[in-house]
């Protein structure tokens, strides 16, 4: 993780093996350099377990993308409840009446206790949101880091010594504690207890309350970069021909953080995943009937121990697994990508 | 500071030359009595400014069109602190920088906006100056598209051009600086350097990073460039014998200050303040044959410069000077001619040397241990 501070550049290989450069066919071709960027791609081209995580973790996010074209193929959706549809599967405790949770070749991946909903398209919308909600925060802390890091160091003095002060105390903070103990109050905040809680407040305080303490991390690895990147010639070089700060800013600092900016956010993702999922586990997050990752787990929770039936388990917990261990897989890769030199 | 500090160019080369001579070049740019101190922060729990690095202390110098000044001096002394001082790098504490008149000591970015092509800036490091994202092209048009300039034929054309100036294939505009050796980079700052058509260059330490071979090069073609272009060069560096090369006129900087200016053959045949003396005697001296040149003088100093945060009162030099006395404890030597020194030759010292570089009948060498060495060996 401490290599992801560092900024690239130097000493990287001129050229990457297997792919020298192609000898003058026309006669006057023009030699292009291979940017940093590109080096970064071609390594990372060669790393297989990268390559394959990153397929798998495109492959969840087109089916979060395409959840609702899927289900209409399946010709199911997450919130027909069962139970009441198709009273016959069910026995009188409202469990499936067929051995493994009901499932069978109508419903592949069965149907759950109680209402009866349909797990597949539940599995499906429940990647969907959770992958959503997590995509936003990231994106949300990614820009809050980028501000406030490279705002922090590149101006420095006291700015740099308020939004140190700020993260400092966020850290302190903990962030379990907080989201569990915050999510009510801030739903509180949009909506009375007595009404019903729409789903998007409940989208949005799951989004506000994962940012404002997520965002530090990336926030200090950028002010570190950017301090370093401060000192070096080529911005004093671009201040002696007299660009302005912003494109300072914008031309020299922003392209030279790119790589934490990445790394982070590769670590990041998959960690705003499990947070959502622990939040709606709690039943802080998205509730009933609105589909979702953790929530999937909670319900499986209780027939385990009620049915000691495991097969609810099986599916949510599978997939996030196979999710989890492939973005951090994809993440180690990208950093090595980025960062060659270091042995992990 | 006195008004007797100011310093006239002096003529290419020449000894000697009447007065009126020696203004004929007028002044590009006029430094006087520049200061920059940096503060030092401490003490706990309010931080606050405990004191005072004198990085650059009122130091005096006047560099005329098309001329190469050279500025050496230990680690440390205050060169680079200087050059970025010239460029507007850094905001001077003191002092006044004039460019063809204007005073630009603390002129804001929009008030710059118009010189800031007229000076450039070649730096020391060609792996940190130069932005690892950017392209080549890039790099070197980067000035002249801040500046709004929009060169005959495109700014492609141009960058090409300026490649070629500097001995770079003009075909490797689309590469990347890691794909370049060190020379090469340094090549491709001093393009970048020219882009503008700059009058003054301010180049810090631009060799001092490079292999030898590599260095004549670089060097070369900064002369080149210097006398094809007549651009002003502000050389700084501590290698006495590029300097000697490169530059018509030297200062010597000894902690924050100018000790000695003159011209090179004044500088470096006649020296005055015990402190060039040092220097000289310093540099590296290949013997061949037995009595091709008159020995030289040999001094070693003991001890490093002194902090510049309480630097010694009076001559900044007397903690290591062989000739201090009482006067110069309590009396700053002024930046004069002395009786003896060529014309625009002038040197801040109460006791000065001889003019002349040859051995002495002792050598000087105040490092105890170098002394015990020597005696050692002898006995």
């Amino acid at each position: 993780m401490t290599s992801s501070t560092d900024i690239e550049g130097g000493g990287t290989p001129v050229l990457v093996d297997g792919d020298t450069e192609p000898t003058a066919e026309t006669g006057t071709r023009v030699p292009v350099g291979r940017s940093p960027g590109q080096l970064m791609w071609l390594r990372f081209k060669r790393d297989r377990a990268g390559v394959i995580s990153a397929y798998v973790v495109i492959l969840f996010f087109l089916v979060g993308l395409l959840a609702p074209l899927i289900s209409q193929l399946y010709g199911k959706n997450p919130y027909t409840v069962y139970a009441d549809e198709r009273p016959e599967l069910f026995d009188s405790a409202g469990v499936p009446v067929q051995p493994n949770g009901g499932i069978s070749g109508e419903f592949w991946f069965g149907l759950e206790p109680g209402n009866g909903y349909d797990v597949f398209t539940k599995l499906l919308y429940g990647i969907r949101n959770s992958l959503g909600i997590s995509l936003a925060v990231t994106l949300a802390t990614v820009l809050t880091g980028i501000v406030l890091g490279v705002a922090a160091g590149y101006l420095g003095g006291r700015t740099d010594f308020l939004i140190s002060r700020v993260i400092d105390f966020l850290l302190a903070i903990p962030a379990q504690l907080f989201f569990i103990a915050s999510m009510p109050v801030v739903v509180s905040l949009f909506v009375s207890p007595r009404d019903e809680t729409p789903v998007y407040v409940r989208v949005v305080a799951l989004i506000a309350v994962q940012w404002f303490l997520g965002w530090m991390s990336l926030g200090r690895i950028l002010r570190g970069t950017s301090l370093a990147l401060r000192e070096r010639e080529f911005i004093e070089a671009a201040k002696v021909s007299g660009a302005p700060p912003g494109r300072i800013i914008r031309k020299e600092i922003l392209p030279n953080v790119v790589t934490p900016i990445l790394v982070q956010a590769t670590y990041m993702l998959p960690n705003f995943v499990t947070a959502e999922a622990g939040l709606s586990f709690l039943g802080v997050g998205l509730v009933e009937p609105t589909p979702d990752w953790g929530q999937m787990f909670s319900k499986a929770a209780t027939e385990l121990v009620m049915q000691n039936d495991i097969t609810y388990m099986f599916f949510p917990g599978v997939s996030m697994i196979i999710f989890i261990v492939a973005f951090n897989l994809l993440g180690d890769s990208v950093r090595d990508a980025f960062d060659p030199k270091t042995a992990r | 500071m006195t008004q007797e500090d100011v310093v006239l160019p002096a003529p290419r080369e020449a000894e000697g030359r009447s007065e009126a001579e020696a203004g004929e070049r007028e002044p590009l740019l006029v430094v006087e009595g520049l200061t920059k101190h940096f503060p030092v922060k401490g003490g706990f729990p309010i931080r606050r400014t405990v004191g005072q690095v004198q990085a650059v202390d009122g130091i005096d110098l006047t560099v005329a069109v098309g001329e190469s000044f050279g500025l050496v001096g230990e680690s440390g002394c205050g060169k680079s602190t200087t050059g970025r001082l010239i460029t507007r790098l850094l905001e001077p504490t003191g002092g006044k920088v004039s460019y063809r008149g204007q005073d630009i000591s603390h002129a804001s970015r929009r008030e710059l906006a118009p010189i800031r092509s007229e000076i450039q800036m070649i730096f020391q490091d060609p792996y940190s100056s130069l932005n690892p994202r950017q392209t080549v092209g890039k790099i070197i048009s980067g000035p002249m598209e801040i500046n709004g300039i929009e060169p005959e034929g495109g700014r492609e054309k141009r960058v090409r051009e300026l490649l070629e100036i500097v001995g770079l294939n003009p075909e490797h505009f689309n590469r990347f600086p890691h794909e370049f050796s060190g020379g090469q980079r340094q090549r491709i700052g001093v393009a970048r350097a020219l882009a503008l058509e700059p009058k003054l260059i301010v180049a810090d330490e631009p060799v001092s990073a490079l292999d030898v071979s590599i260095q004549a090069q670089v060097v070369n073609l900064l002369q080149q460039v210097q006398r094809e272009l007549d651009i002003a060069f502000l050389f700084i560096a501590h290698d006495l014998a590029v300097v000697r090369h490169f530059s018509q006129r030297v200062a010597v900087m000894y902690l924050g200050k100018i000790i000695e200016v003159g011209d090179r053959t004044s500088i470096y045949t006649r020296p005055r303040h015990p402190y060039t003396h040092a220097l000289l005697s310093a540099v590296p001296e290949v013997a061949v044959g037995e009595d091709s040149a008159p020995q030289r003088e040999r001094i070693r100093l003991a001890g490093d410069v002194p902090s510049p945060i309480s630097p010694p009162s009076g001559c900044r030099f007397r903690t290591r000077c062989w000739k201090a006395a009482e006067k110069c404890a309590a009396e700053e030597p002024p930046l004069v001619r002395i009786s003896g020194n060529h014309e625009g030759h002038l040197t801040a010292c109460h006791f000065p040397e001889e003019p002349t570089t040859e051995a002495r009948d002792e050598d000087i060498v105040l490092d105890p241990a170098l002394a015990a060495l020597e005696d050692g060996g002898e006995g």
